[in-house]
């Protein structure tokens, strides 16, 4: 298991030392600073092993979070927990920096010891961590309250705790998706994947029920068999979208999904990602890119790229921003586009061209002279590839929210007070075209 | 900051103030202070003169207070044993609180304090945590069991703490269930024969339950204890799969990798023909990829385990491909991963795009991708033949791009490729002329060369080529030497009239001006070669090259069975057994598919010893020379020897060499021991007494921290002993020597303990003999004679591993009766009989009877037919099993001079338990 964890400034100095194992001493504090933060070069792997230590380490702006060990531990959840472990610190105080640390490493002691016992992840729920772990200390708790934290702490249920109330009943739902794509010059499709997430705000108030569902394909034409109608089953397969895996939070019960694919859970209060999925299939693809890059002779470049968008004309993209990379020798380039702003960033080594929105079944189109300064570098230019970012308020997979119900039956309200908000956002995730 | 200022702080003048301020009546200053302590300490200061201090402070109901007391208690209490007790009667007082957070605080911290004293204390508290009504306190306890386990293993179970904690994975809180399991998991990994895990199908069932109820981490710790029950039947194994399967849908990349590990173990005992082993397959897919889409450093790990995967269940992701495409702004270490994916995966039904993809990679920034990327090119070629033209002209094109290392890459791939697939894409030749100037790394250069060699006739100036690289052969590397030779002697053998001059200067260099003994050794067979019969030297040479297989990297079997038991874990990170950087016993047993057929030979042991064992079969020469110890031996030629004595020598070796390997095979349907005649053949080689090995470094000191272990079997008076000589080369004192054996062929075992009774000081050597007997636990080793030994000092275990002498295992009460002889040798069948020769031996058949008699090979007869000795013997080794031998002398002059070259032949026999050689001793 995990021997102990160390926490580090971008200098290699030490901000947090935590020992869980005898086998771990302050000499592999060192090795990871001297093999792995001062290395010459750059770093080849998360995991480094240096005189039959094992070092695991993430980095987050520019600290550096290393778990260490000497066993066979299960790498998987080392990373795991060390991602949690990122998580439960920004809860707690934020972003993640020198100075936050610093601040609170009384706080980080306390959690460590308390999410880590003998190098074993125990439950690392904010939710239930922060009933009793904070910073002002835990004052005149009843006897209730105490066996009320250790239960929820050990429950089954440790994501949410008892008699939490609300006046108003209010969930929030966001479909939040990021579409990537990989095409080739002449416009054929490399690789394409959507992958979304679901991510609920609950304010319900008691231990409430909730069941999602969603236009999945699976459970459409089961609906569709059960209905013995052909037409639905048709109508809706259209609508219907092919979900190719999925995960989710470790409140939604699995072995229903499994069985039956409905999503029933408890949720936790507040803020969490209900589940994530992944979709290959019938993607719709908010923008097409078409490259044209010509060289003429050695010292210049014409770039010509035009924007296509393809999603129904009443709905809005925002924030696009296109970025054509140009080679490293580039000493200068002129611009010219229809739309947006283009400026070319030498810092960057790449023509940016922002426009701010842009309504479907538009085009628009950039055309830039590069000129390059001549070099003996026998080395090609690697011609990375021209990649967009953009905002667009539908998901791109075509995934629908279908009902969100909530059942309480302690507390008297019903599934229709509770006011229910979805929204849709497709963000671009890797959007790259080959030039 | 006022942190800022905490972290800057300690010189031995704030000591003293901060000894103040933890005395002081104010609550809030104490706090503040202990902050700071705690604040150096991270640093890595030391504090631990202020350890009353801060323990003063302990007794507080300030819960943040205690908690950082606490933490400075369990950095500073082993420094400070005596003082620590004054913290027990808190613990043991905090133990009893009414708040369940104080007790489980109290239990949890005492654990991590490795004092003796405190420990003693621990017990009681502990055994009433573990029955604790609270849940929280019992979760905590159970993991305390461990750590005291860990501080005192005997204490653990002689308190019956271990059925207590047994008892807990029957307990109604799911995660004091999965605390219970990872406690007691990593307990039996230090007992790896005890019971102490007794899964059973209730056990697994009550698993399976809390599996669906426990936190992650609990899910976890679950699943990979799931992973180490063996089900009874496939009905079984599938009941547990279809319960696991759910947990593919967690959030959690471990939990999916961990239900990965057991679905694929478990997998293994279904019958293939069934629907639910299909709908299985199917579904291991798309968590699968869903990994790739995690964070950089949890897709490493989940491609270094698809890497074992698709090895071992290809089917599983071969329509997959896509996803293994690499991203423009992937980290390196995920980029490198998914190409040897891809590789695996390519097939005839996707390489059109996996050659589109890789030759886009090839012209990336990173060197290290790009050499990998045009590498990957060249396997396409090899493993689907309908890409190799595609591929050729694809790396044709890379070479002209004159991008140095991408060519030189590509050189090294090209002649992979002419070997699989021979006069086919030779008219490539030409342009990889063109660039070799350019070419200055080593495998590059020799791939070059080799391809010249191979295909001298078809270049019009191979000569004029390979003498441009004679030039700096000495600054070459052994690897270009070498190939250099070769591809000139290849080239001589070809088109002798012109490069007689080129190949003695080749011969020369390497025989006379080279200190490398492998490249020395290839000189003189080539030159002996050429000199006696150029005939047999082209047949020799130009032989036709078998055709190179599909798949280079593959990981060995056993290897990857046992790396897919350990699915997501550091093992599988590493591609290497945990015993290969694991220190000490724990967690180093060997895992097994269920229901795999392959035996393995125990291949994660012997990489755990050391790699190489140091060669101690001598060449044939020195063998004989020693065998029957004549002072007339002439001393191993030096320089070319006479070129007909040395084409005997070759053919002799070969003889042997063939040989042995029928022998082997014939053996292992006879001998059902772990005696195979291996053994026999370095025995008669090493007939001539006991002193034949001589002293030889076991253990060279820089592989084991200083000490130098060198030494030599003898049999003395009926014992066997290992006299050993051991070497402190350190420069601290060396104590508490201990010795232990490996399993291995003949039962070897230390006799008694090793005697070095006195410490080892710098520079100090020390003789040590240690007595062996042949009782110990018997398994088959490779090479048989192979010994591996473990030995401990204060510093740390080390591993080597030596050969004996097979002549030591002949025993004394080895001569068997005249009649009893004549009849075993009679029914014999003549199938088991095998014969090899002597040479070079310079003795009467008189003299080598009584030499081989003093290794206990005792002569039962002698007849005399036609001029020729004819000597009957018989030999048995420790284990009961008997070696019978003729052994033919023929005196072909009547003088009885020694004669240069004598020729002995063999025959061995065996039958159930008896093996016969027939030793043919023949003189000219």
């Amino acid at each position: 298991m995990i021997g102990g964890l160390f926490i580090y400034n971008h200098k290699g100095e030490v901000l947090i030392s935590r020992v869980y194992r005898d086998d771990i001493g302050r000499n592999a504090v060192d090795a990871f600073r001297v093999n792995v933060i001062h290395a010459r070069q750059q770093v080849r792997s998360p995991v480094t092993n240096i005189a039959r230590t094992s070092f695991f380490h993430v980095k987050r702006s520019n600290i550096w979070l290393a778990a260490v060990t000497k066993q066979n531990v299960n790498a998987a959840m080392v990373f795991e927990f060390l991602y949690k472990m990122c998580d439960v610190m920004t809860a707690y105080f934020g972003k993640i920096s020198e100075e936050n640390i610093k601040n609170n490493f009384v706080l980080i002691y306390e959690l460590l010891d308390e999410i880590l016992d003998f190098g074993y992840p125990q439950n690392s729920e904010t939710g239930a961590l922060k009933t009793f772990i904070t910073q002002q200390g835990i004052k005149g708790q009843t006897k209730e309250e105490q066996s009320q934290i250790t239960s929820q702490v050990t429950g089954q249920i440790g994501w949410r705790r008892e008699g939490i109330k609300y006046r108003r009943n209010e969930l929030f739902l966001d479909v939040l998706e990021s579409v990537n794509l990989l095409m080739s010059p002449q416009g054929q499709v490399l690789s394409a994947h959507v992958s979304g997430r679901v991510v609920m705000k609950s304010y319900l108030s008691g231990m409430p029920e909730c069941k999602f569902g969603m236009n999945d394909k699976i459970v459409i034409d089961k609906q569709g068999k059960g209905a013995a109608s052909d037409d639905a089953g048709k109508s809706s397969g259209k609508q219907s979208i092919a979900i190719d895996d999925c995960t989710f939070h470790q409140c939604v019960r699995l072995s229903k999904f499994d069985s039956e694919r409905s999503i029933s859970f408890i949720p936790p209060d507040g803020e969490y990602e209900l589940m994530r999925y992944r979709t290959t299939k019938d993607i719709i693809l908010p923008f097409r890119v078409i490259p044209l890059v010509r060289e003429v002779g050695r010292t210049k470049l014409e770039v010509k790229v035009v924007i296509k968008s393809n999603f129904k004309p009443s709905l809005l993209a925002q924030k696009i921003e296109v970025r054509i990379p140009t080679p490293l020798n580039t000493s200068g380039v002129q611009v010219i586009c229809m739309k947006g702003k283009a400026k070319y960033k030498a810092s960057e080594n790449a023509i940016v061209w922002k426009i701010k929105r842009m309504a479907g079944m538009k085009e628009s189109q950039i055309s830039a002279e590069i000129e390059l300064l001549p070099t003996n570098d026998k080395k090609k230019w690697a011609r990375p590839p021209i990649s967009m970012n953009f905002e667009v308020p539908f998901a791109p997979s075509g995934l629908k929210v279908r009902y969100l119900k909530v059942f309480e039956s302690k507390l008297n309200y019903s599934d229709h007070d509770v006011i229910k908000w979805v929204r849709y956002i497709g963000r671009s995730g890797i959007y790259e075209t080959r030039c | 900051m006022m942190c800022d200022f905490l972290f800057s702080l300690v010189c031995t003048g704030e000591i003293f103030e901060l000894k103040a301020e933890l005395n002081s009546d104010k609550k809030e200053k104490k706090k503040e202070a202990v902050k700071k302590v705690i604040a150096s300490m991270t640093v890595g200061k030391d504090v631990s003169a202020l350890f009353p201090d801060v323990v003063n402070c302990m007794q507080t109901d300030n819960l943040e207070l205690k908690k950082l007391v606490y933490l400075y208690l369990m950095n500073y209490a082993k420094s400070q044993p005596d003082m620590a007790i004054m913290a027990v009667n808190t613990f043991v007082k905090d133990c009893e609180d009414p708040n369940p957070l104080i007790r489980a605080l109290a239990v949890r911290t005492m654990g991590c304090i490795r004092v003796d004293k405190i420990t003693e204390y621990l017990c009681e508290p502990l055994r009433k945590c573990l029955k604790d009504e609270d849940p929280y306190v019992r979760k905590t306890a159970a993991v305390c069991v461990a750590k005291l386990h860990d501080i005192n293993a005997q204490l653990v179970e002689d308190q019956g703490f271990l059925d207590t904690l047994k008892d807990l994975i029957s307990d109604s809180n799911p995660m004091v269930v999965a605390n219970a399991v990872a406690a007691l998991s990593e307990i039996a990994e230090s007992h790896p024969n005890s019971n102490l895990l007794d899964l059973n199908p209730q056990t697994i069932n009550k698993l399976l339950t809390a599996l669906n109820e426990c936190t992650e981490w609990g899910q976890i710790f679950i699943l990979d204890c799931l992973a180490n029950y063996t089900p009874r039947d496939d009905r079984e194994s599938q009941s547990i799969c279809e319960r696991v399967t759910p947990r593919l849908s967690h959030a959690n990349s471990a939990v999916v990798l961990s239900a990965v590990k057991v679905l694929m173990k478990f997998m293994e005992m279904l019958p293939k023909d069934l629907d639910y082993y299909g709908t299985l397959l199917k579904k291991l897919a798309p968590p699968l990829v869903t990994l790739l889409s995690a964070e950089p450093e949890l897709q490493y790990v989940a491609l270094r385990n698809i890497n074992l995967i698709v090895q071992r269940r290809p089917e599983i992701l071969k329509h997959e491909m896509k996803v293994f495409f690499v991203k423009y702004n992937d980290p390196i270490y995920v980029k490198l991963e998914k190409l040897d994916i891809m590789i695996r995966l390519a097939s005839q039904a996707n390489i059109a795009q996996v050659l589109a993809e890789l030759k886009e990679y090839a012209t990336e920034v990173d060197v290290d991708f790009v050499r990998k990327a045009v590498r990957a090119i060249g396997r396409c070629a090899i493993k689907v033949e309908q890409s190799a033209e595609r591929c050729v002209s694809t790396l044709l094109d890379l070479i002209q791009t004159k991008v140095n290392y991408v060519v030189q890459e590509a050189i090294v791939v090209i002649k992979d490729i002419f070997r699989k697939y021979p006069n086919k894409y030779e008219s490539v030749i030409a342009t990889l002329c063109e660039n070799l100037d350019s070419l200055d790394e080593p495998e590059a250069r020799a791939a070059m060369i080799w391809i010249v060699g191979e295909y001298a006739e078809r270049i019009d100036n191979a000569d004029e080529l390979l003498e441009s690289f004679l030039e700096g052969f000495h600054d070459e590397s052994t690897q270009v030497q070498l190939q250099l030779l070769t591809a000139i002697v290849k080239l001589f053998l070809k088109k002798p009239t012109e490069t007689q001059e080129l190949v003695q200067q080749v011969l020369s260099l390497a025989t006379q001006d080279s200190d490398n003994p492998d490249l020395r050794d290839r000189g003189y067979i080539y030159w002996r070669l050429l000199s006696t019969d150029p005939v047999a030297a082209k047949e020799v040479v130009l032989a036709e090259k078998p055709l190179i297989s599909e798949e280079t990297d593959l990981i060995e079997p056993t290897l990857l069975e046992e790396l897919i038991c350990h699915i997501g874990t550091l093992a599988s990170v590493y591609h290497k057994p945990p015993s290969a950087f694991v220190e000490g016993s724990r967690g180093v047993q060997h895992k097994r598919l269920p229901g795999s057929s392959v035996e393995s030979p125990d291949t994660g042991s012997a990489a755990g010893v050391s790699e190489a064992p140091p060669a101690v079969i001598p060449s044939q020469g020195d063998l004989l020379g020693d065998l029957l110890n004549l002072d007339l031996t002439p001393p191993t030629t030096t320089g070319p020897p006479p070129p007909a004595s040395s084409g005997m020598q070759m053919g002799a070796m070969d003889l042997l060499g063939g040989g042995l390997d029928s022998l082997v095979g014939l053996l292992n349907t006879v001998l059902s021991e772990a005696v195979s005649l291996r053994c026999v053949i370095p025995a008669l080689q090493n007939l001539s007494s006991h002193y034949t090995t001589c002293c030889q470094v076991w253990l060279p000191a820089m592989k084991a921290k200083g000490l130098e272990i060198s030494g030599t079997f003898v049999r003395r008076a009926g014992v066997i002993q290992m006299e050993m000589t051991l070497t402190n080369k350190a420069m601290s004192v060396m104590t508490d020597f201990a010795i232990q054996f490996n399993r291995n062929s003949f039962g070897l075992a230390p006799a008694g303990p090793l005697q070095v009774l006195t410490p080892l000081s710098p520079n100090q050597s020390i003789e040590a003999a240690l007595p062996l007997s042949t009782v110990g636990p018997v398994m088959k080793m490779e090479p048989l004679n192979n010994l591996q030994v473990a030995v401990k000092n204060n510093i740390d275990v080390f591993y080597f591993s030596c050969q004996y002498p097979i002549s030591m295992l002949f025993a004394e009460d080895g001569k068997m009766e005249r009649q009893v002889f004549l009849a075993t040798w009679k029914d014999i069948p003549n199938d088991n009989e095998s014969q090899f020769q002597i040479k070079d031996c310079h003795l009467n058949s008189d003299a080598a009877s009584n030499k081989l008699q003093g290794s206990n090979i005792f002569t039962i007869a002698k007849r005399t037919v036609e001029g020729q000795d004819m000597l009957y013997q018989s030999m048995k080794l420790t284990n009961g099993i008997w070696v019978l031998a003729e052994l033919r002398v023929q005196a072909g002059n009547p003088n009885y001079t020694v004669s240069t070259v004598l020729v002995v032949l063999a025959v061995f026999k065996s039958c159930a338990g008896a093996a016969v050689i027939t030793i043919y001793y023949q003189k000219k």
